[in-house]
């Protein structure tokens, strides 16, 4: 294995909410299809949640690439992306199911590149968190009233500090401290900075020629 | 903890060791890859000095973006051109094998591998694609991850995961006439939850599962992440042993085919087998079942009314008031006779041979109802090949139905396969998400291959079993 690549320990993250409601939240609504036919996840931060962001958007903008497409959206709904007052927010606050549907991990991609650092949520598809987990993105989760009341807070008083503990599994804001949960493997590897894996998978190559060998179909 | 399940015998079988943080690294039997969610991967393997670990157990194909009616290259979107380049750079450099459309075996991904029996049973089996539990049908543990670890895979042949608790989903009794593998697993759906299986693999089992076809069981496993979950999988039996038997991987070759049965035996859930979880379906309840809504979830039997959403549990009102906003339907009513505009047969839920067959059957000596865009879209190369043996093409295009070259096409929309406005589409796919195929106010009913032919005949959605009676239709 070559090129060492920096991969931060992350125990915690601090910084503004963003409040995005709705259970079953589907990674097809985070980032379009269209906007999938790209060969580097360059830019996709202006693309999250494109077709919630503005209206009239339909399928005749996007045959001429996404140059063309971003000039096409002229109307601009209340979706919370396109409210000013979050848009320095990095602590995306979600509800149930966030996530669900394609394994694209352009959705993540494009979050992360609209500067979103970390997400709570009352729960997460699998895929997608996984997802956000090989992006350094902590996937935290709380109980239903938990997150709505952390989602009004933040609607109310957008400059709130959060701050996502994952070492300690909590989320601090406004002097309360909320108990959330991270999954156990998500944490470790957040914590120990061994979210890029690799690396560590690449780390034992005889072990896995081992293991390859001792199956019945590699032979 | 589960005990004894394919599922334990395969990921134990692949495990490499525990990782510091208590996933493990497991082995990757079979790594499938397309055009959309591996450039990046290449990219940063590029960017790292790393070569692809196990070019052999590497397989490609393109599907979501190949256009399916003029596939002329250069492709006239320039994006799709380059995404298809940029594979063919990728998979010659890597010495990958590759079903290049030029070669007849091109298709979508979840179609090829079962078909050319790349896929086998008691075999991990990886794709940047959330539809990967498809393979499962064969016995195999597949499922979707994303283009990080699409890079792991290429550069290390392992993956980290974690193990997750297996669910036992015995379906008993037997499935009705005009009903299908895909109104099962829209049922199973509805009732388990779009997130019910998240935490677990999906074992099905029982009588009603295990008299449906290969295709069938793979319509059933591959809707396992609408349902949460990641994999899911049907034990190995004779229906699959036939199928296998007729493969590529083992056409011709009875001697390899007899050893590896000896393995696929082997990996079988045992009688005693422990599960975490254990649902039962009784398969004589389900009708031809749609969805009313916009997560496939929400799903109904054709005879029974959409929900109001005051009735439904407080966590799933909102989203059902904004679903059904979105499709236009009134609950109290039923689905039937909602009106469409589109009609889609394809997917790698639903465009195999008897899929298409069973659609054909539907659309024999009738045509498409006035004013409805039909569109079928085999597979698979090879699917179209045989269909088209068959004289299955002839009887789609008597129709008035356009029949295309292979692909994801309108399933997603990322091809010049797509909704238009508000259209209503009668779809054998996967998905009904707002949006999902390709424009922002569509609107996606899903269902069965059959059904879908129904509702492209009636112009509305329509019980296939009352179909017949249709004296207006009838020719």
């Amino acid at each position: 294995m070559s090129d060492p690549v920096d991969v931060p320990a992350i125990e915690r993250v601090e910084g503004t909410g963003v409040p995005v409601r709705g259970n079953d939240i589907d990674t097809d609504q985070i980032i379009p299809a269209r906007f999938l036919k790209v060969l580097t996840f360059e830019g996709l931060g202006e693309f999250a949640f494109f077709d919630q962001r503005y209206e009239n958007t339909g399928p005749d903008a996007g045959g001429d690439g996404l140059a063309a497409e971003s000039e096409a959206a002229e109307q601009p709904t209340d979706h919370p992306f396109n409210d000013e007052r979050f848009r320095d927010g990095n602590v995306l606050v979600v509800n149930a199911n966030f996530g669900c549907g394609s394994s694209r991990e352009h959705a993540p991609q494009a979050l992360m590149r609209w500067g979103i650092d970390a997400i709570v949520g009352e729960s997460f598809a699998e895929i997608f968190a996984g997802n956000c987990l090989a992006l350094g993105i902590p996937t935290v989760t709380a109980d239903s009233e938990e997150i709505e009341a952390l989602q009004d807070h933040v609607e109310a008083h957008p400059d709130t500090e959060i701050e996502v503990d994952v070492a300690a599994e909590t989320v601090r804001y406004d002097g309360r401290e909320i108990d959330a949960a991270v999954d156990s493997a998500q944490r470790q590897s957040l914590v120990a900075g061994e979210w890029d894996t690799t690396a560590l998978l690449g780390a034992n190559p005889e072990a896995v020629a081992e293991t390859a060998a001792s199956l019945p179909y590699t032979q | 903890m589960s005990e004894g399940t394919l599922y334990d015998a395969v990921w134990d079988r692949h495990r490499v060791r525990r990782l510091p943080s208590g996933q493990d690294q497991l082995f990757v039997g079979l790594h499938l890859i397309h055009e959309v969610t591996s450039p990046q991967a290449f990219g940063m393997l590029e960017e790292r000095g790393l070569e692809v670990a196990y070019p052999e157990r590497t397989h490609a194909t393109a599907d979501h973006i190949v256009p399916t009616d003029d596939r002329e290259r250069p492709y006239d979107d320039e994006a799709a051109e380059s995404m298809m380049s940029e594979l063919e750079a990728n998979v010659a450099d890597a010495g990958l094998s590759f079903d290049h459309p030029d070669t007849g075996r091109q298709g979508i991904v979840h179609v090829v591998g079962p078909e050319q029996g790349l896929t086998q049973p008691g075999m991990t089996v990886v794709c940047g694609d959330s539809h990967t539990a498809t393979h499962g049908a064969v016995g195999a543990l597949a499922f979707g991850i994303g283009t990080s670890q699409i890079r792991d895979v290429l550069a290390t042949g392992t993956v980290a995961m974690e193990k997750q608790a297996v669910r036992r989903i015995e379906v008993t009794g037997e499935l009705g006439d005009g009903v299908t593998a895909k109104d099962l697993i829209l049922t199973i759906i509805g009732e388990l939850g779009t997130d019910g299986g998240v935490g677990y693999v999906y074992e099905y089992g029982g009588p009603a599962v295990e008299s449906l076809s290969m295709p069938g069981r793979m319509t059933v496993c591959n809707m396992s992440i609408e349902g949460g979950a990641r994999a899911g999988y049907v034990n190995p039996d004779e229906t699959t042993y036939e199928w296998m038997a007729e493969t590529d991987a083992f056409e011709g070759e009875p001697e390899k085919f007899a050893e590896r049965k000896q393995y696929w035996e082997s990996i079988r859930s045992g009688e005693d087998a422990t599960y975490d979880d254990v649902v039962t379906i009784d398969a004589s309840e389900i009708e031809p079942t749609v969805t009313w809504g916009t997560t496939p979830g929400q799903t109904v039997g054709i005879s029974e009314p959409v929900p109001d959403p005051a009735d439904l549990p407080p966590e799933d009102r909102a989203v059902a008031e904004r679903a059904q906003e979105h499709m236009g339907v009134t609950p109290g009513e039923p689905m039937a006779g909602f009106p469409v505009d589109v009609a889609f047969l394809g997917s790698c839920t639903n465009a195999r041979l008897p899929d298409l067959r069973a659609a054909a059957d539907v659309v024999e000596g009738r045509t498409l109802a006035d004013g409805v865009r039909g569109l079928v879209v085999p597979g698979s190369q090879r699917v179209k090949a045989a269909a088209e043996a068959e004289g299955l093409d002839a009887t789609f295009r008597e129709a008035g139905f356009e029949w295309r070259g292979a692909g994801c096409s309108m399933c997603l929309g990322m091809n010049d396969d797509q909704l238009v406005d508000d259209e209503v589409c009668a779809s054998s796919s996967n998905r009904n998400f707002v949006g999902r195929q390709g424009s922002a106010d569509g609107r996606t009913i899903l269902m069965s291959p059959e059904m879908v032919a129904a509702a492209a005949v009636m112009g509305e959605v329509t019980d296939v079993r009352e179909l017949d009676a249709a004296p207006e239709v009838a020719r």
